[in-house]
């Protein structure tokens, strides 16, 4: 019987992982019987995010490896077991454990080792280097007894790994042989601008030092002592000095290499031997090893290809890259350095913001070659298509990299522009058509976007229609009024920066400061939302509680006859037996009307305010809090049963839904927040039609924003894909933050996003490319709010004197004659006006 | 005139409201700058004791509340509604007498 021919993977690292996963999604496993061989511990993990580990991931979070995939796709794997011999002649593979089978096609992806220098000392204790998990967990051992830590390298990955050292507590600096910090991706001033930022906050960079040796140190483990007869006392080393391609084993077998090292391949990946084929950071194309993962994926395929007939090629891939080390943004792209012949180079430098910009340029500067971005990378994605796509570039390209000032793109000059001149370009508006429809009536942006459909499409002439609407209605002699109400001449906006940037605590500070007159209930209510969203106070404090809306005020939704309801937060739906009967006691107890919501929870209805504290303290007992009904707050995170018990879910909706309404929840905002999150396409929890959807995909979560029900119902926009939670987290918290900031009052995050300039693109340059270099503070805010927390309730009841409020009279126990019941399906509701006087009558006979 | 003992100052929160039983009637009292305003505690447009619940102000210069539930503003001194000015609350006489707040009462 003839047995299906034998593919041995030798490496699973990202790469090799990533050809397993490519091959069992194609029809050559059932061509093949494969094997494959993972020299360490554990099959592959994530590098890339290699020092998540030090923010808590651990190495199952790192795994790529889905559960049972080696078992589901007759994939048989070796671990802990390295490959020591190939030999071409016999055809077989044979390993340290003593394995030895024969193969007919081999695919080596032995990735690549740390480079370490070879300086003498450089295996004293403590000298590490930053590549496998067990390298990391000696990192914190060393960590654990040391004060000092030096990175040996300052490229890409040596200021990653300085991130690490920082972030494990110790004082960290930066050694580096070139002159400059990135060399391969930095020019000089590039370089000079990163290392300022870098020494910023809180790093010793040394440029231009020359290693002589290490040795035992005086005050620490080790000092490293430079040729220029410098010294540094320091525990911890990490070796970062680049990356050398693990050959050996392809040496010993006789394949071809490069004069300096790696598996020569050629355009199908193929070694010098036919049936042998190299694939990531082992591997040398074109006299280039490639140290990212992106070109050995594309390696990857190109064998998949091959395998399967069909035409493949690996032609290089592009070496771009944009990151944030430590909170810098860098990117840098293409010929960074202007080594082409004839190229010109533009720059920009802000001394004061921190920001350096360089793009390299053709002779006829038609074509964009290169660009170095430091400090603001927003402008990485529109840059790195001109490169990639050899777009033509403006007539003046500097304006790529020049700040554009708002007032200056605003003040367009419209009433320059002719009738004639195209507004909207989507849907072929001019400014003729706009001005029309002025004439006819309309006096807001919305009422445009209805009647012309300007700015609906691709959202880009909004600021434009903006201009010309307010300047023809300037003309028309009405007044574009955007104040608050006539105490504050302020938009929400420009009072959320003032309580901001002015650490205005309270109301009154505000209103004598800003303002003028007593206030009413449009600024009140939302200037004390604007207080909780910032500071985050209790909103019951005495300089705050009459500035709350009712509902704020009880923390509970009044009903049409004062009566109030209570719902507490079950977060994701969630909710086990006990709670439930708790729910019925408290419900029975005090004869409540009790109704499952639309948002998953149960709501209480028929509460006197006199109850409303003796019912949370019954609550709160069982374990429940506040759900904050009636806040402009988050509301809940819907869910759908996901991947726990649905045939069909591909991750935990529920456990992220929780996750997500506690992160969340009494984040005070311009207007309720809703979420969802469902396990899988099918979309049980209306993911698309709340503020915040996530849906959990094979690739990850995909997150949608701004969707509502309610009056108008609109869909989310699909925002970003294949999230891992710590992103999808990440977005969500500067999504949320960048929302409360800056929206109008009583605006849901769909008109928020529909009357941003620039719409959702606008929105994902912010949240996504950081374009407003705002990010930092939106997620440091946002973990201010969640950091000081408290179940109101909780706080409420423990304290007398806010009770004292929670009574119908000042000056007597009676209650409110006004409420009165009728019994409804076996439960009460309150009495219509013909019931009330028929109630009046018996109750005075 | 008489005048009634309801509470003590300390009992107000300010800039907000309380309510108060009166001789038989719900009466809501408002503590703005120093001042007590009382007017009757039932919304004319909701129907239900709610006024002293809501939030106050000023608009164009009159001190008012408005209704928690549908948001009407009733200025405080007048009890005139300033959204219809055909609906008048009843307003009762009220001031505060050694930290006293009382309400006034005919008889
Ligand atoms: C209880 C509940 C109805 C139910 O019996 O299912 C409900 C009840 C109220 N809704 Fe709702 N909404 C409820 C789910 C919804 C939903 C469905 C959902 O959340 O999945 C929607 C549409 C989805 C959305 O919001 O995008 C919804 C859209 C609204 C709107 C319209 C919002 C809009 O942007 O157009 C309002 C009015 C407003 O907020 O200004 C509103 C306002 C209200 C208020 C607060 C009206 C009020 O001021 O008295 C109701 C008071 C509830 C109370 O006293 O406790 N409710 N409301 C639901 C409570 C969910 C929860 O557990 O918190
Ligand atoms: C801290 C850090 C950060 C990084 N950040 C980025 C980034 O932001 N972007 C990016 O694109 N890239 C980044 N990289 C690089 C990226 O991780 C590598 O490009 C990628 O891991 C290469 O995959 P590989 O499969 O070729 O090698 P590896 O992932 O190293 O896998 C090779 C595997 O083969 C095993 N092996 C070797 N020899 C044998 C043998 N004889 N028998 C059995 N097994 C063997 C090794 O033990 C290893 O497990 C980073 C790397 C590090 C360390
Ligand atoms: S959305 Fe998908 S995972 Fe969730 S319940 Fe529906 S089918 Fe199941
Ligand atoms: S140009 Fe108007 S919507 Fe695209």
């Amino acid at each position: 019987m003839k047995t299906k021919p034998t593919l041995v993977v030798i490496g699973n690292g990202m790469v090799g992982q990533y050809f397993l996963s490519q091959l069992a999604e194609s029809s050559l496993k059932e061509t093949y019987q494969i094997v494959t061989f993972c020299e360490e511990i554990r099959p592959a993990y994530d590098r890339v995010h290699l020092s998540q580990f030090f923010a808590g991931k651990t190495a199952d979070d790192l795994s790529l490896v889905p559960e049972g995939f080696f078992e589901q796709n007759g994939i048989r794997i070796h671990l802990n077991d390295k490959v020591i011999s190939v030999n071409r002649a016999n055809k077989t593979v044979s390993s340290e454990k003593g394995i030895t089978i024969s193969y007919d096609k081999v695919v080596f992806a032995t990735g690549s080792y740390a480079f370490v220098p070879p300086i003498i000392g450089n295996n004293r204790p403590s000298c590490l280097v930053y590549r496998t998990i067990e390298d990391l967990e000696q990192m914190v051992a060393a960590a654990k007894t040391g004060k000092i830590g030096t990175v040996v390298g300052g490229g890409l990955l040596g200021l990653e790994a300085a991130k690490a050292v920082k972030d494990l507590g110790l004082e960290t600096h930066v050694v580096q042989f070139a002159p400059r910090l990135m060399e391969m991706q930095m020019d000089d001033a590039g370089g000079a601008m990163l290392r300022h930022k870098i020494e910023n906050l809180g790093i010793r960079v040394h440029t231009s030092k020359n290693t002589r040796e290490i040795v035992a140190g005086e005050t620490c483990v080790n000092k490293i002592c430079f040729v220029d007869g410098e010294e540094l006392e320091t525990d911890l080393i990490l070796f970062s000095a680049g990356i050398r391609p693990r050959d050996e084993l392809a040496r010993n077998s006789g394949l071809a290499m490069g004069a300096r090292g790696g598996i020569e391949i050629n355009n199908q990946c193929k070694t010098s031997d036919p049936d042998i084929y190299a694939i990531g950071e082992c591997a040398l194309w074109n006299g280039m090893i490639y140290g990212l993962v992106a070109p050995g994926y594309a390696m990857a395929r190109a064998v998949i290809s091959d395998l399967a007939g069909e035409e493949a090629h690996f032609t290089g891939a592009d070496m771009s890259t944009k990151l944030k080390l430590m909170g810098v943004d860098v990117a840098s792209i293409g010929d960074a350095h202007a080594k082409s012949k004839g190229a010109i180079v533009y720059t920009y430098q802000n001394g004061a913001a921190e920001i350096y910009k360089r793009l390299v340029v053709s002779s006829d500067k038609k074509k964009l070659l290169g660009a170095v971005l430091v400090g603001d990378a927003s402008g990485y994605g529109t840059l790195l298509q001109y490169y990639l796509n050899a777009i033509e570039l403006p007539e003046n390209p500097d304006s790529l990299i020049l700040p554009h000032r708002s007032d200056e793109s605003v003040g367009l000059g419209v009433d320059a522009l002719p009738k004639s001149a195209q507004i909207c370009s989507c849907f072929n508006v001019t400014k003729g058509d706009i001005c029309e429809a002025i004439e006819a009536g309309c006096k807001t942006v919305d009422d445009l976007k209805l009647s012309t459909k300007a700015a609906t499409g691709c959202g880009g002439c909004g600021a434009l229609l903006k201009s010309v609407l307010n300047s023809e209605l300037t003309k028309q002699g009405y007044e574009v009024n955007t104040d608050l109400c006539e105490h504050f001449v302020f938009t929400r906006q420009e009072l959320f920066d003032l309580i901001r940037v002015e650490e205005i605590k309270t109301f009154t500070d505000l209103i004598e400061k800003h303002g003028k007159g007593l206030g009413c209930d449009v600024c009140k209510p939302t200037v004390g939302n604007m207080l909780a969203s910032q500071w985050n106070e209790f909103i019951l404090e005495n300089a705050h509680v009459g500035l709350q809306d009712t509902n704020d005020t009880f923390l509970a939704n009044m009903q049409k006859d004062g009566t109030y309801s209570v719902v507490p937060r079950i977060t994701g739906g969630e909710i086990n037996p006990d709670m439930l009967i708790a729910l019925g006691q408290v419900g029975k107890k005090y004869n409540l009307y009790t109704k499952i919501t639309g948002g998953q929870r149960v709501d209480l209805f028929g509460a006197r305010v006199d109850e409303l504290p003796h019912i949370w303290k019954a609550l709160i007992d069982a374990g429940f809090e506040s759900g904050h009904a009636y806040g402009k707050s988050l509301r809940t995170v819907k869910s759908c049963v996901g991947s726990t018990w649905c045939r069909f879910g591909v991750d935990d909706s529920v456990g992220l839904a929780i996750e997500l309404e506690n992160r969340y929840k009494g984040l005070r905002s311009p207007h309720k927040i809703k979420f969802a999150v469902s396990g899988c396409t099918r979309e049980c929890a209306e993911a698309q039609s709340k503020d915040v959807g996530i849906i959990a995909t094979e690739n990850g979560w995909n997150l949608y924003v701004c969707g509502n029900g309610g009056m108008k119902p609109r869909h989310g926009d699909l925002f970003a894909t294949g999230l891992d939670k710590e992103t999808l987290i990440k977005y969500i918290d500067r999504f949320l933050s960048f929302y409360v900031r800056t929206a109008e009052r009583l605006q849901r995050t769909s008109v928020w996003m529909e009357n941003m300039e620039g719409g959702l693109d606008y929105l994902k340059s912010v949240v996504i490319d950081d374009k407003l270099a705002l990010c930092d503070q939106l997620e440091t805010q946002m973990q201010y709010v969640i950091d000081t927390y408290q179940c109101e309730w909780k706080t409420t009841i423990e304290d007398e004197s806010k009770l004292k409020r929670f009574r119908h009279f000042i000056n007597s126990d009676q209650h409110d004659e006004n409420v009165i019941f009728v019994e409804e399906r076996g439960q009460i509701r309150p009495a219509n006006d013909i019931e009330r006087k028929h109630f009046r009558l018996t109750e005075v006979a | 005139m008489n005048w009634l003992n309801v509470c003590s100052v300390s009992d107000l929160q300010n800039d907000s409201g309380i309510c108060a039983l009166v001789n038989g009637e719900q009466v809501a009292i408002f503590y703005v700058k120093n001042t007590v305003y009382a007017v009757s505690n039932f919304d004319p447009f909701g129907n239900a004791n709610v006024l002293s619940r809501g939030v106050v102000g000023d608009l164009k210069g009159q001190i008012v509340v408005a209704s928690p539930l549908y948001k009407q503003h009733f200025n405080l001194a007048t009890g005139v509604c300033l959204e219809d000015e055909n609906v008048i609350l009843p307003v009762y006489a009220s001031r505060i007498e050694n930290d006293t707040v009382q309400i006034g009462v005919t008889l």
